[in-house]
């Protein structure tokens, strides 16, 4: 393992990545919140109304942002579900389990902000088509990766299981993806693309690309606090966790 | 302003579903917020129980071994 850089391995120990944790994730979160506000600026206030679907448009500001990150966190996971099964690396254990939560959150979002765009405009609350119903099953795949790894006493041998939950739900991302282009669906189809020209308006587009940018820090602040919570449970009996238990446990 | 909140009549969906993403993510955020603090304070707990149990035992084996029959007083007698 002589490719992996030096600082790569100094940052997977524990006690070291607790302190980065603690460090960046204010950082994150105040990335996160000034993008927020220019991105809604940008949606709520600057962008013009859609001429089919009037100002109800404004919910995909939130929609697809989350939705994008359903899928990325479930990436993120994989890749450091797969790194704790092969190498049984203690902080990609960590980051693996602690993902579920955050993209549960997000998918949960999507499908909930979908619901709420979609009765106004297709008149329907819910319907069993491709695009949702994949979703829906990406938010079951997060509640039983969580409910497997919280199944198992040994908390390690529960990520490892858990880990290999994640990556045979894998397949699913794909289906997510791709759902609006292989079957007939209610769901539009894809609005931003990274390869060729987006299907939006540039006034429109720039505050959606904000917003992406935005939950990608909100994520990167709830991974750092999730996971260096996590870390203190984990190595609990070890002298840095106690030496921080007898100066803020109070 | 008005015209703002109004969002062209479609307030009840645009503001519900804004709502939903900040009350949710917001939840996501504290969770391990108050987690990190029951987990020092219970470690530090336990470092206590631990630290007052040794002193405990170091009296008790203070006491002089000829006095066997004084091994429930484990307050250290001048």
């Amino acid at each position: 393992m002589k490719w992996i850089p030096h600082w790569m391995h100094e940052l997977s120990s524990p006690p070291t990545f607790y302190r980065f944790a603690t460090v960046m994730r204010p950082w994150f979160l105040v990335l996160a919140l000034v993008t927020t506000a220019i991105g809604l600026y940008g949606g709520l206030v600057m962008a013009p109304a859609d001429y089919q679907q009037g100002d109800v448009f404004r919910i995909i500001y939130i929609h697809v942002p989350s939705a994008e990150m359903s899928l990325f966190v479930y990436g993120v996971m994989a890749v450091a579900g797969f790194i704790a099964v092969v190498w049984r690396i203690k902080l990609a254990e960590s980051v693996a389990m602690q993902s579920a939560p955050v993209g549960a959150a997000f998918t949960f979002i999507t499908l909930v902000t979908g619901s709420i765009w979609g009765e106004p405009t297709w008149g329907t609350w819910w319907t069993w088509d491709a695009r949702l119903t994949s979703e829906l099953v990406l938010l079951f795949l997060y509640l039983g990766v969580i409910g497997l790894f919280h199944a198992f006493e040994d908390r390690r041998q529960g990520a490892r299981a858990a880990s290999f939950l994640v990556l045979v739900g894998v397949i699913n991302l794909p289906i997510v993806h791709y759902s609006v282009q292989w079957w007939n669906t209610l769901h539009q189809g894809t609005t931003v693309r990274l390869f060729g020209p987006s299907r939006i308006e540039a006034d429109m587009l720039w505050p959606l690309l904000v917003m992406m940018l935005a939950t990608k820090f909100y994520w990167a602040a709830s991974l750092c606090g999730r996971v260096r919570t996590d870390l203190l449970s984990l190595e609990s009996g070890k002298h840095w966790v106690r030496d921080l238990a007898q100066k803020e446990g109070h | 302003m008005a015209a703002f909140w109004h969002m062209g009549g479609y307030a009840p969906y645009v503001w519900s579903a804004y709502a939903v993403f900040f009350v949710v993510l917001l939840a996501d955020y504290l969770a391990p917020v108050f987690r990190r603090r029951r987990v020092l304070r219970e470690l530090h707990a336990r470092m206590q129980r631990q630290k007052s149990r040794d002193a405990r035992k170091a009296a008790l084996h203070a006491t002089p071994p000829d006095s066997e029959t004084d091994r429930t007083s484990t307050s250290p007698s001048p």
